[in-house]
C-alpha cells in the first residue's frame, strides 16, 4: 500500500475543460459542477462552444471548452484566468493555453499529440518543451490508460475511446477531493451494461491514476463555502428562466402558453417547458418566429400568459407583432437571450447589444418595459417579475438574458414557494359600464377581457384605438392622447418597482454601472477595488425600461459614471440621453463575458486619471 | 332564457367603410345571418384577421374580434384555439394577405388541422394598397406595379391548401346567398381547419373578375356546383356537359339529352376521395375552358392540434413526476443543504 498524499488546503481554483466538441466536454464539465456544489462550494461557471455541431475533428473550429470556478468564499464569476487546463488534443491546448494563469497547471492527454493532430491544430514544432517552462505541464497518456481500464469489455475502440473524458474528470475529482457519487448515479441513469460499466471503470482508472502516479504529488481541498443557510440546487439560466415561466404559472393562477421556434441559444426553454404539461404550460413549436409571438399574443387574448422565448434574429422578427401587443395592450412576455451578432454572428456567443431594440426597435413611438436578470439563478426571479408587471400593467415585457447566462451555472438558493409573489389577476366579467379602453387610475391598465366571457364583446386591433371604446379613430387629437397615454402607462411601472440600492458607499468617486449578466464581474471588480481602498461602488440594473424612479438621483451622488457592457454603448446612450450625463464607458464585443481584471483597469485609469 | 339570437345581434355600431359594392357587404351579411344559426354562445365567437379590405370584417361583427398584423393571422388563431378549444374561431383573409405575406401560416395552419375556419376572400387584387397584382391575379394583369402586365404565375387557393394536406376545401361565391350560407354551416361543421374560398368583386381595381360566376343568367354555364355523390355535371337544359378525371387530368365531355352522365364517363363527386389529387384536379379547373367548382371539394377526417394537444394535457403521465408541485419541481434532481 502506498503512503496517503499530502493534501493542501486552497481558497479557490478555476478548471478548465477543453477538447473537441464530440469529446464530451460540456457533460464532463457540468458533472465536475454538480459534484463541486454538492461539495459545498461556492461556484460559478463558463460552458464555451462552437456553434457547429461537430466541426472537423482535432480542428481549431471544432475545441469545446467547460471552466468551473469554485472557492470557499463567495465567488460571482468563472475566473479571468484558470488555474488548470484539461487539453484533450492539440487544438484544445492552443486555442486555451495562453489564457491559463502564469504558472498554472495544464494537463494534456500525451496520446493525441501525434504529428497528424498538431498539424490539424496548426502547430508547426512541438509545444510542449516550450510550455514545460511557463507552466506545471502534466503528460497523462488518457487515450491509453482509458483502453487499458476497459480492455475486457465487449465494446468497440470508437465506444471505448469515448469514455476517455471520465478518465479526465475521476482525474480532477482525485485532485480536487470531489465525491464521486452523484456522477455515479447520473451514469447508472444514462447508461446501461457494457456502456455503463466502461464509463464508471474510466472514472475510477483515473482517480486511482491520480492517487498512484508520482505525476501529481498532492491533492488539494477547497473548504465548504460560509453561504447562506438553506437548501441549494445548481441551476442554469435556461433552467431558471423556463422554471420562472411555470412558476408564473402557478403563482397568478393562469396557464401559460408558450410560442416559440427553435433557436440557439434559447431552445433549451422549449424543451424544458414542453416538458411541464401537469403545470397547465402549453408549447407551440411554431413555424417561424412571427407565428410563434403571434400565437403567443393570441393566447393571451384569450386569457393565458403569453409567452416567447428566441434569440437575437429571432427577436427582430418579432418586433412587428410585439408593436401589436403594444397597441392592443395585452400582456405578454418575451425573452430575448442575446447572443453576438449582428445578422447570424456567433450563436453560441454572448453579447448584450439587443437593448436598443427592445426598447426602441417597434416603429413609432411603441414603449415596453424591460427587465434584465443578473445571474443565472436571477433567471428565476426576474422571469416571475417579468409576468407579474405584464398581467398587472397590461404591457408587453421584454426580458433581456444572455447566452452567457444561458448555459452558465451556480448554486441556487432554492426560493420557498410561500414567499413567492402571488398577484392575483382580475380578469373583466362585469358588462355594465365596460369599455375595452377604459383604464385603472393609478397604472392606467385597460381591462383584461377575454373571449368567452358575455356581453363583454368587442374588438381590438392594430389601428389606432379611440380612448375608452376601443373604436378605430384616426382623429388627430385622440392619437396623441393614445400615445402619451401607452407611454404614461409604462412609465408608472416605475412606482412598482423597488429603488435602486448601491453596492459599496452610496457616495464617492466612481460608480460603475451595469445590467444583466455582467453583474458578476463587475460586483468582484468593484469590491476587489474596494479592498484596495478605493472610492468606488457599483450599481447593478435590473429594470432597464422604466429605470428605478431614484436612479437619477443615485447616479448624481458620484463625481464621475462608469458604464460597462458588452456592447457598444448602448446602455451608456441611454442613460446620457435620460439624465444628460457625461458617463465613461468600458465596452467589450468580443462574445466573451467581462473578465474581472478588464474592469479593474478600467477604474484604476479613471481614479488615476482623476488624481493626475 | 335569452330570445334566441338573430342577424341583427351580429350587426356592429360601426359605419361599414368599403367601397360602395364591394362584395364583402354581401359575405358580412351572409355571415351575419349564419352566426345565429350555428348557436353558438355569442361570446364564444372570435373573428381574426390580418391586414387589408377583408381584414376590417371583425370591426363589424359584434363578437369577440382581433384585426392583427398583415398575414399572421392563422397565427393569431391558433394560439386563440390552442389556449381555449370551446371557442369558435374564424379566420378573415384576402389572396393577398394569405397567401403572399401569410403564405408560410396558412400553410402549416391547415397541415396541422387546427379546429378553425378560414375565409379567404380571393379578388385576385391587392385593394387596401390601391390596386397591385395579387398572387392570385392572372398572368399579365395590367395594374400600377405591373404596367406591362404581371409575369408571376398565380396561385390556385384551393390547390394550395391541398397540397398543405387541407381535410375541408370549398369554394363559394361571394353574391351567392344561399350557396354561400350552405358553405359556412358546412365549414363550421367540419372537425379541423375548414378552409372556403370566396370568389369576391372588388368593383374598384379589379372589376367583373368573377362576373360569369356572379351573374346568374351565365352562372350555370360557368361554374360547376358539387354535390357529394352526384356526378360532376354543369350547364342549362339542352347544353348539358359534364367532366371527367382520368389519371388526375380532368376534360369537359358533351352530353346528349337524357344521356346518363356516369355512363358517359363524367366522375362522381366525392369528398372523402382517397386521393387529394381528385379535389386537385377540380380545385384547378379555370375559365374558360372549364367552369369554376363551387361547393365543398374535400372533406375528410384527421386529428386536430388543438384536439391532440387538449388530450396530451391532459393525460395523467407527468414527464417530470412533480404533478404540478412547483415545490416539488424546484427539488428536482439533487440539492444539498447549508445549516
Amino acid at each position: 500500500m502506498t503512503a496517503k498524499k499530502p493534501v493542501e488546503e486552497i481558497e479557490r481554483v478555476a478548471i478548465r475543460f477543453a477538447g473537441d466538441s464530440g469529446d464530451g466536454m460540456q457533460v464532463i464539465g457540468s458533472k465536475f459542477t454538480e459534484s463541486t456544489a454538492l461539495a459545498g462550494n461556492d461556484l460559478s461557471t463558463f460552458p464555451d462552444f462552437p456553434a457547429e455541431i461537430r466541426a472537423p475533428a482535432g480542428s481549431l473550429a471544432g475545441v469545446s471548452g467547460f471552466q468551473v470556478h469554485f472557492a470557499s468564499e463567495d465567488i460571482r464569476t468563472p475566473a479571468d484566468a484558470p488555474d488548470v487546463l484539461v487539453a484533450l488534443n492539440p487544438a484544445a491546448l492552443r486555442a486555451n493555453v495562453e489564457d491559463v494563469r502564469p504558472g498554472g497547471m495544464v494537463v494534456i492527454n500525451s496520446d493525441a499529440f501525434t504529428t497528424k493532430n498538431l498539424e490539424r491544430a496548426g502547430y508547426t514544432e512541438d509545444p510542449l518543451p516550450a510550455l514545460h517552462e511557463r507552466f506545471k505541464l502534466v503528460e497523462v497518456p488518457i487515450t491509453g490508460l482509458t483502453r487499458e481500464a476497459v480492455s475486457d469489455l465487449k465494446l468497440s475502440t470508437r465506444e471505448k475511446d469515448r469514455c476517455k473524458n471520465f478518465f479526465a474528470l475521476g482525474l480532477m475529482y482525485w485532485l480536487y477531493q470531489r465525491p464521486i457519487e452523484p456522477t455515479e448515479r447520473w451514469l447508472a441513469g444514462k447508461f446501461k451494461g457494457e456502456l455503463f460499466e466502461a464509463n464508471i471503470r474510466v472514472l475510477k482508472a483515473g482517480i486511482h491514476f491520480g492517487d498512484t502516479t508520482e505525476l501529481f504529488p498532492v491533492s488539494f481541498v477547497v473548504p465548504k463555502a460560509k453561504i447562506q443557510p438553506g437548501t441549494y440546487r445548481n441551476i442554469t439560466g435556461n433552467t431558471a428562466l423556463a422554471w420562472g415561466i411555470v412558476a408564473a404559472g402557478v403563482q397568478l393562477e393562469t396557464p401559460v402558453f408558450l410560442g416559440a421556434y427553435p433557436i440557439t441559444p434559447a431552445s433549451d426553454v422549449l424543451h424544458e417547458l414542453a416538458r411541464y404539461k401537469a403545470f397547465g404550460v402549453r408549447t407551440f413549436q411554431a413555424e417561424d418566429e412571427i407565428a410563434a409571438i403571434s400565437a403567443a399574443i393570441g393566447a393571451s387574448y384569450a386569457g393565458h400568459l403569453g409567452v416567447c422565448t428566441t434569440s437575437g434574429p429571432g427577436f427582430i422578427l418579432k418586433q412587428e407583432a410585439l408593436g401589436l401587443a403594444v397597441m392592443t395592450e395585452l400582456p405578454l412576455v418575451v425573452i430575448d437571450i442575446q447572443r453576438a451578432g449582428p445578422s447570424t454572428g456567433l450563436p453560441t456567443k454572448t453579447e448584450q447589444a439587443d437593448l436598443l431594440a427592445a426598447l426602441y426597435g417597434r416603429n413609432s413611438d411603441s414603449p415596453v418595459a424591460v427587465l434584465a436578470p443578473a445571474t443565472p439563478g436571477d433567471c428565476f426571479h426576474v422571469v416571475l417579475e417579468a409576468f407579474r408587471l405584464s398581467v398587472k400593467h397590461m404591457t408587453p415585457v421584454v426580458v433581456l438574458s444572455d447566452g452567457y447566462l444561458a448555459n452558465s451555472a451556480e448554486p441556487w438558493l432554492i426560493p420557498d414557494v410561500d414567499a413567492l409573489p402571488r398577484d392575483v389577476i382580475e380578469k373583466r366579467t362585469e358588462p355594465e359600464g365596460f369599455l375595452p379602453y377604459s383604464r385603472d387610475p393609478e397604472t392606467l391598465a385597460r381591462p383584461w377581457a377575454v373571449p368567452g366571457t358575455p356581453g363583454l364583446e368587442h374588438r381590438i386591433g392594430g389601428i389606432e384605438k379611440q380612448e375608452g371604446t376601443g373604436n378605430v379613430s384616426y382623429l388627430p387629437e385622440n392619437h396623441g392622447r393614445m400615445v402619451a397615454l401607452r407611454s404614461e402607462k409604462v412609465a408608472r411601472i416605475a412606482a412598482d418597482i423597488a429603488p435602486i440600492e448601491v453596492n459599496g458607499d452610496d457616495r464617492g468617486d466612481l460608480l460603475v454601472v451595469g445590467w444583466g449578466g455582467t453583474h458578476g464581474a463587475i460586483t468582484s471588480a468593484v469590491n476587489e477595488s474596494r479592498e484596495a481602498g478605493q472610492s468606488v461602488s457599483s450599481l447593478h440594473l435590473r429594470h432597464l425600461n422604466p429605470l428605478p424612479s431614484n436612479l437619477g438621483e443615485v447616479l448624481s451622488r458620484f463625481d464621475q459614471v462608469l458604464v460597462a457592457e458588452l456592447n457598444q454603448g448602448q446602455l451608456w446612450r441611454h442613460l446620457r440621453a435620460e439624465y444628460a450625463l457625461p458617463a465613461e464607458l468600458l465596452s467589450k464585443v468580443e462574445g466573451q463575458p467581462f473578465k474581472v481584471g478588464e474592469i479593474r483597469s478600467r477604474i484604476d485609469e479613471l481614479l488615476a486619471a482623476r488624481r493626475s | 332564457m335569452a330570445a334566441p339570437l338573430t342577424r341583427k345581434d351580429f350587426v356592429t355600431d360601426q359605419d361599414v367603410r368599403w367601397c360602395p359594392g364591394c362584395g364583402d357587404y354581401s359575405i358580412l351579411s351572409n355571415v351575419q345571418k349564419v352566426m345565429p344559426e350555428l348557436e353558438v354562445p355569442k361570446e364564444n365567437i372570435v373573428f381574426v384577421s390580418g391586414i387589408g379590405c377583408s381584414s376590417r370584417f371583425p370591426y363589424y361583427m359584434d363578437t369577440y374580434g382581433f384585426h392583427t398584423i398583415h398575414g399572421r393571422a392563422p397565427a393569431f388563431a391558433t394560439g386563440i384555439k390552442t389556449a381555449r378549444p370551446e371557442l369558435s374561431v374564424w379566420v378573415v383573409t384576402g389572396d393577398g394577405d394569405g397567401l403572399s405575406i401569410g403564405g408560410n401560416h396558412l400553410l402549416h395552419t391547415l397541415r396541422r388541422n387546427v379546429n378553425l375556419q378560414i375565409l379567404l376572400f380571393n379578388n385576385r387584387v391587392y385593394g387596401l394598397t390601391k390596386g397591385q397584382y395579387s398572387p392570385t391575379s392572372r398572368e399579365g394583369m395590367r395594374t400600377k406595379s405591373s404596367p406591362q402586365g404581371a409575369i408571376d404565375h398565380p396561385v390556385d387557393p384551393l390547390a394550395f391548401a391541398l397540397g398543405a394536406g387541407a381535410t375541408f376545401v370549398a369554394r363559394t361565391i361571394d353574391v351567392d346567398a344561399p350557396h354561400l350560407q350552405a358553405t359556412l354551416h358546412r365549414a363550421h361543421a367540419h372537425p379541423g381547419t375548414a378552409f372556403v374560398e370566396i370568389l369576391q368583386n372588388c368593383p374598384v381595381y379589379n372589376d367583373a373578375e368573377w362576373a360569369e360566376v356572379e351573374d346568374r343568367k351565365t352562372r350555370t354555364q360557368a361554374s360547376l356546383t358539387l354535390e357529394n355523390g352526384e356526378p360532376l355535371v354543369f350547364g342549362a337544359a339542352g347544353n348539358r356537359r359534364g367532366v371527367r378525371i382520368q389519371d388526375g387530368v380532368p376534360s369537359v365531355v358533351e352530353l346528349r339529352d337524357g344521356e346518363d352522365p356516369v355512363a358517359a364517363g363524367v366522375a362522381v363527386h366525392d369528398e372523402a376521395h382517397v386521393s387529394p389529387s381528385f379535389a386537385f384536379a377540380l380545385a384547378s379547373m379555370q375559365r374558360p375552358d372549364f367552369p369554376v367548382a363551387t361547393g365543398v371539394l374535400r372533406a375528410v377526417e384527421k386529428p386536430q392540434y388543438d384536439q391532440m394537444l387538449a388530450e396530451q394535457m391532459g393525460e395523467a403521465a407527468d414527464q417530470v413526476g412533480t404533478s404540478g408541485d412547483l415545490r416539488a419541481l424546484l427539488h428536482t434532481g439533487d440539492t444539498w443543504t447549508v445549516e
